[in-house]
């Protein structure tokens, strides 16, 4: 399982969630929390470079990128996925 | 890019097979309403399509005259710093058109006309100005309401048009490299922008009525690039910030975007520090108007002979 703090280094590279990503809870809606379109897009391609996976189109959406836990879930059944 | 001669047809007995029947955008050459230039998507218009382009244009302003909305008309070209700050090209760097100039001197000037003798490559030594071709008729307003300061308490309303620039060479005549689009832009709090655009629907959706074509208003995203774009896309749509009024032009199954209603929350505002009355960053909204695409709309449904256009549609026109 991909952990909350590997999410959180990754989040740390964005702008505006950088000074707050070590504080941010795992359920904390992200767009709330400053992350604008492009950052999420800059931070969907982050997340792919760093556990060398690559996003389905289905999953290329917002609600995938809302939160540490559904980034989380999301990572790790690629990374299964990948695994098996 | 989907061809002409597969597109189904409809509204009369049009047989777009690329063999026996020539394809609209043929008939309206032969009828002269648009002058083939060698490009696609680059077209001369005559004096009846421009007098279509007028009438719309001034119907769009009676439409919006109660509102009271500031004018201001921009070149078809803008800054490029502004450009590059507005954020366009991390969503379509495939449709920005530079300006380029030479900027070199007699010998370079040589070179250049012995390689256009050639036949060769001669504008390798061309260098990027600090113009860009406007991309959509917004684009160079907000750093110019922005250096305005803070909006008053009501918020701020635009009348624009422009031509502008998308480099997708097509041969359907509504894809068009340069067109003019006419916009309405409103910068204020999220109700106030919201209410606007809201009050373009049913004005949009009406006046397409008026002129007797048939219609469909969608939720759309806009064409970002590459796997990154389509995650703006998706969100776009998602978040309802983008819908269009589609008419059938070229075909049923994919209707031509005649009209669009954006609200792009707070990003002109962010990008450009553009700040409501209390301080906090301003939301805008705009909703554009493509008046060749409407013109076409109409010349495919009403016929290209202008004067048998119906009676209705005409006084909604020309009065
Ligand atoms: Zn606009």
């Amino acid at each position: 399982m991909v952990s909350p703090e590997a999410i959180r280094n990754i989040l740390a590279r964005n702008e505006a969630l950088a000074p707050i990503a070590g504080e941010i809870s795992e359920d904390e809606n992200l767009f709330d929390k400053g992350l604008d379109s492009f950052g999420s897009v800059q931070l969907m391609l982050a997340l792919e470079e760093h556990f060398d996976v690559e996003f389905p189109d289905h999953l290329l959406s917002r609600k995938s990128f809302s939160t540490i836990r559904s980034i989380r879930e999301t990572v790790s059944s690629l990374v299964q996925a990948e695994a098996a | 890019m989907e061809s002409l001669a597969s597109a189904p047809t409809f509204c009369e007995p049009l047989d777009d097979d690329g063999l026996s029947e020539p394809t609209f955008l043929d008939r309206l050459f032969d009828q002269g309403l648009l002058v083939r230039t060698g490009v696609d998507g680059l077209y001369g218009r005559s004096g009846a399509f421009e007098s279509v382009v007028e009438a719309l244009d001034r119907l769009i302003g009676r439409l919006g005259a109660a509102d009271n909305a500031e004018v201001l008309r921009f070149p078809p070209g803008m800054s490029r710093p502004a450009f590059e700050r507005s954020g366009y090209l991390k969503g379509f760097p495939n449709l920005a058109g530079t300006v380029h100039s030479f900027c070199g001197h007699e010998g370079e000037h040589a070179k250049l006309l012995a390689c256009v003798e050639a036949g060769e490559d001669w504008t390798a030594g061309q260098k990027a100005t600090d113009i860009v071709l406007t991309p959509a008729a917004c684009y160079p307003l907000y750093p110019v309401a922005a250096a305005r300061g803070a909006l008053p308490a009501e918020g701020r309303l635009f009348d624009l048009q422009s031509y502008c620039f998308r480099r997708e060479p097509s041969l359907e005549p509504t894809r068009m490299q340069l067109f003019r689009m006419r916009e309405y832009v409103r910068m204020g709090s999220p109700d106030q922008v919201l209410a606007f655009r809201e009050s373009w629907l049913e004005r949009g959706t009406q006046m397409i009525r008026d002129l007797a074509l048939p219609l469909a208003i969608d939720a759309a995203n806009d064409p970002f690039f590459g796997r990154a774009g389509r995650m703006l896309a998706n969100n776009q749509r998602a978040q309802g910030l983008k819908f269009e009024l589609n008419v059938p032009v070229n075909s049923v199954e994919k209707p031509t975007a005649c009209l669009s209603f954006n609200y792009h929350q707070d990003h002109f505002g962010t990008t450009w520090g553009l700040t409501q009355a209390d301080g906090s960053v301003a939301h805008t909204a705009c909703v554009g108007f493509g008046l060749e695409r409407i013109t076409l709309a109409l010349l495919r449904h009403h016929g290209l002979d202008l004067a048998a256009w119906p009676e209705a549609v005409r006084r909604v026109l020309w009065g």
